[in-house]
């Protein structure tokens, strides 16, 4: 019992320092053991890391089912759980739906999707594209890895001449929404014709179950792309193509250049924002954030101070095991709009964090 | 015994017997307590489970409403499936699941009542053991381990044969694919038969061995070579029993959701040919629930629920239908 106090007082007094804001511990104050959170299954791998080393600071039991985006913000809307996780955003018809009121959008960290693809004779080669022609390949608009378009793009690059075969994820994810949410930005007529959501009416041809699936169908079918998380193509080294970004740079994707997504001067107070195709030169352009859903006023006011306390942990001390686990953390003026959306949870009117 | 302990047992024996009177009525041949008590027991077991499959359809009715509503029957003839635009129809994936598990019967049938015969009627006693004991082992080995191989190990094979078949027979409609995947309907119905081979192999087996021996060495008798006496004696006689086998195999090709993800290239369109891939209903079930954000989409893939459990009706139906026609026949043979 010394130990672990002892444990805990130091583990306080890291936090207080790197926080750098004394006024605000990082455990909740109020006796609040255990907590519940439901939801986006992409930031899982991190969360389970988080909520581990937070009970080992705090001694506060964190449970969280990732049970999907949609199954987190239901719960959320029928308050069951105290706080949801998501990949997306929630839409006006959702929120009105949320018993609790008013949600707020906190991001955690941002994850990046980079472009794979197989072509048998140039396996070491790293392809460029356009965000136009990646959008029509996976239009179906472009059929072939001859087609000129390509070429021009990767003039060095000894190109097959066979059909691509154009793999997407089959199953609902946080991953496919990232990347539709990019295609509908940089192409209209994928927005007209496809749109963005967490699945899509695909123009063409295989659905991979997971990013195992798509990784491995990319892998077996000689001209085959596809669109994995960053973080699984790096754990099994698979080559990935750089992107052209909004300032027409071409970007590696790197959880540096995801990271600068993220730290752009318009982002909403709100938060609630794809940064997609971000306007940062540096930026590489499929990332986007994922977010803890929280209720905005609050009636348990120990609970309320354990979601908040939560929260700012995740943000600041949290965000070292981002970058180990193949995610973004995040960056300058992201982590200040976090912060107050934080300091907005209320229980009576008041802030729960002042 | 004190008296009046016994009048006690005896009046709260009495009262027990009273209440089954109410529950149960009394019945010729079930005079005795204990035989009455344990009637009511098996009957609880029996409310208890049709209780549960009603529960089940009105649930599944419940969640569905809102997408019965907004798309009536028109949902089980749509071939789009749009989140972004709220459309919902289930034909494709229906289509998948039925093409996939008639060639999972297709090729899994002839091999397991093959297998079943020659372990019932052509190894010693002895050694049936050690043959049945692998298949029984494959029936158990859960899908994910099926599915998992079947996308890292059989997939890449199925493709070289597909390569082949589009170059060799390419000018049969349904074997020219627009390009070659691997994934698809053909590996779908391949992985499908691998899981349900065994199933019906254990079962099929099992129906044989029931088989009178005096049947067969009568037939032996008379002058009949050992495979006349199987096809023309055997196989009629357990005819019934060897079709419920096929429809369990059947039921569990309908059913399957992991194994079938993995390897079935869960594209939404309706197939033209044996390569194209193809959703399947349990599948796109599984592959969607989680991350389906709003109430119209959940409601449309509890509908989905709803047709694929309406098709297992329909398939059971048919097949009680067929048993009952044959095993008429088979009481004229008996006669």
């Amino acid at each position: 019992m010394k130990k672990f106090k002892s444990f805990l007082i130091a583990g306080t007094a890291a936090a207080l320092l790197t926080s750098g804001n004394p006024a605000l511990a990082n455990c909740p104050t109020k006796g609040v053991k255990e907590m519940t959170g439901a939801g986006a299954t992409f930031p899982y791998p991190l969360y389970s890391k988080m909520f581990d080393e937070y009970n080992k600071i705090c001694g506060v039991k964190v449970n969280y089912q990732s049970i999907g985006s949609g199954g987190g913000i239901r719960q959320l809307q029928q308050q069951t759980v105290e706080f949801g996780g998501s990949d997306g955003i929630m839409n006006e018809k959702q929120k009105q739906q949320a018993k609790g009121g008013n949600v707020m959008h906190i991001p955690t960290v941002a994850g990046a999707v980079v472009v794979i693809y197989n072509l048998p004779g140039a396996e070491k080669t790293q392809l460029k594209f356009t965000p136009d022609v990646l959008a029509d390949i996976y239009l179906k608009k472009i059929k072939t890895w001859g087609d000129a378009r390509i070429k021009a793009l990767n003039p060095s690059a000894k190109l097959p001449t066979q059909d691509i075969a154009v793999v997407h994820r089959s199953d609902g994810s946080g991953t496919t929404f990232i990347f539709t949410s990019y295609l509908s930005k940089v192409s209209s007529e994928w927005k007209d014709r496809v749109g963005n959501a967490t699945s899509v009416n695909w123009p063409g041809d295989i659905g991979g179950k997971g990013n195992e699936g798509v990784a491995n169908s990319v892998k077996q079918i000689p001209g085959a792309i596809g669109y994995v998380e960053l973080a699984y193509a790096e754990q099994n080294k698979i080559a990935y193509a750089q992107l052209r970004n909004k300032a027409g740079k071409y970007v590696q994707p790197s959880l540096e250049s995801a990271a600068k997504a993220a730290d752009v001067a318009n982002l909403p107070d709100h938060m609630e924002v794809m940064v997609t195709d971000s306007s940062n030169p540096d930026a590489y352009p499929i990332t986007g954030f994922t977010w803890l859903l929280v209720y905005e006023n609050q009636t348990d006011l120990a609970k309320a101070d354990a979601v908040a306390q939560l929260a700012w942990w995740m943000i600041h001390d949290g965000q070292k095991f981002a970058t180990p686990l193949g995610y973004a953390p995040l960056q300058g003026v992201a982590v200040k709009k976090a912060e107050a959306l934080i300091k907005k949870i209320k229980v009576g009117g008041k802030s729960v964090l002042n | 015994m004190k008296p009046e302990l016994q009048a006690v047992s005896q009046s709260s024996l009495g009262s027990i017997s009273a209440a089954l009177d109410w529950l149960l009525p009394r019945q010729p041949g079930s005079v005795r307590l204990g035989d009455r008590f344990f009637h009511l027991l098996v009957r609880m077991c029996s409310v208890f489970i049709i209780m549960l499959a009603l529960l089940l359809v009105g649930d599944l009715f419940r969640g569905s409403w809102e997408a019965i509503e907004y798309f009536g029957l028109g949902f089980l003839v749509g071939t789009t499936w749009d989140p972004v635009t709220q459309e919902f129809g289930s034909l494709p994936p229906a289509v998948g699941t039925l093409i996939k598990s008639t060639i999972a019967l297709i090729i899994a049938v002839p091999i397991s009542i093959g297998s079943a015969v020659f372990i019932a009627f052509y190894i010693p006693r002895g050694w049936r053991t050690l043959v049945s004991y692998p298949i029984e082992l494959l029936a158990g080995i859960p899908s994910i381990i099926f599915g998992l191989w079947g996308l890292f190990i059989m997939v890449p094979v199925i493709r070289t044969i597909q390569v082949w078949l589009k170059a060799n027979f390419g000018w049969i409609p349904f074997l020219d694919g627009p390009a070659v995947y691997g994934v698809g309907v053909l590996a779908g119905g391949m992985m499908l038969a691998i899981m349900i081979t065994p199933i019906i192999t254990a079962i099929s087996r099992d129906i044989l061995l029931t088989v009178p021996r005096t049947q067969v060495e009568a037939l032996l008798a008379l002058g009949a070579t050992k495979w006349e006496a199987i096809w023309k004696v055997v196989l009629p006689y357990a005819r019934t029993g060897l079709i419920g086998a096929v429809i369990l195999g059947l039921g569990r090709s309908i059913g399957e959701t992991m194994a079938v993800t993995m390897v079935g290239g869960n594209n939404f369109d309706l197939p033209h040919t044996l390569f194209d891939p193809i959703h399947s209903m349990a599948s796109m079930i599984a592959s969607e629930f989680a991350e389906a954000t709003y109430s119209l989409y959940v409601s449309s893939l509890i509908y989905m629920g709803l047709v694929l459990f309406g098709i297992t009706l329909i398939i059971s139906l048919l097949a009680q239908l067929l048993i009952w026609r044959l095993s008429k026949g088979e009481f004229a043979i008996l006669d």
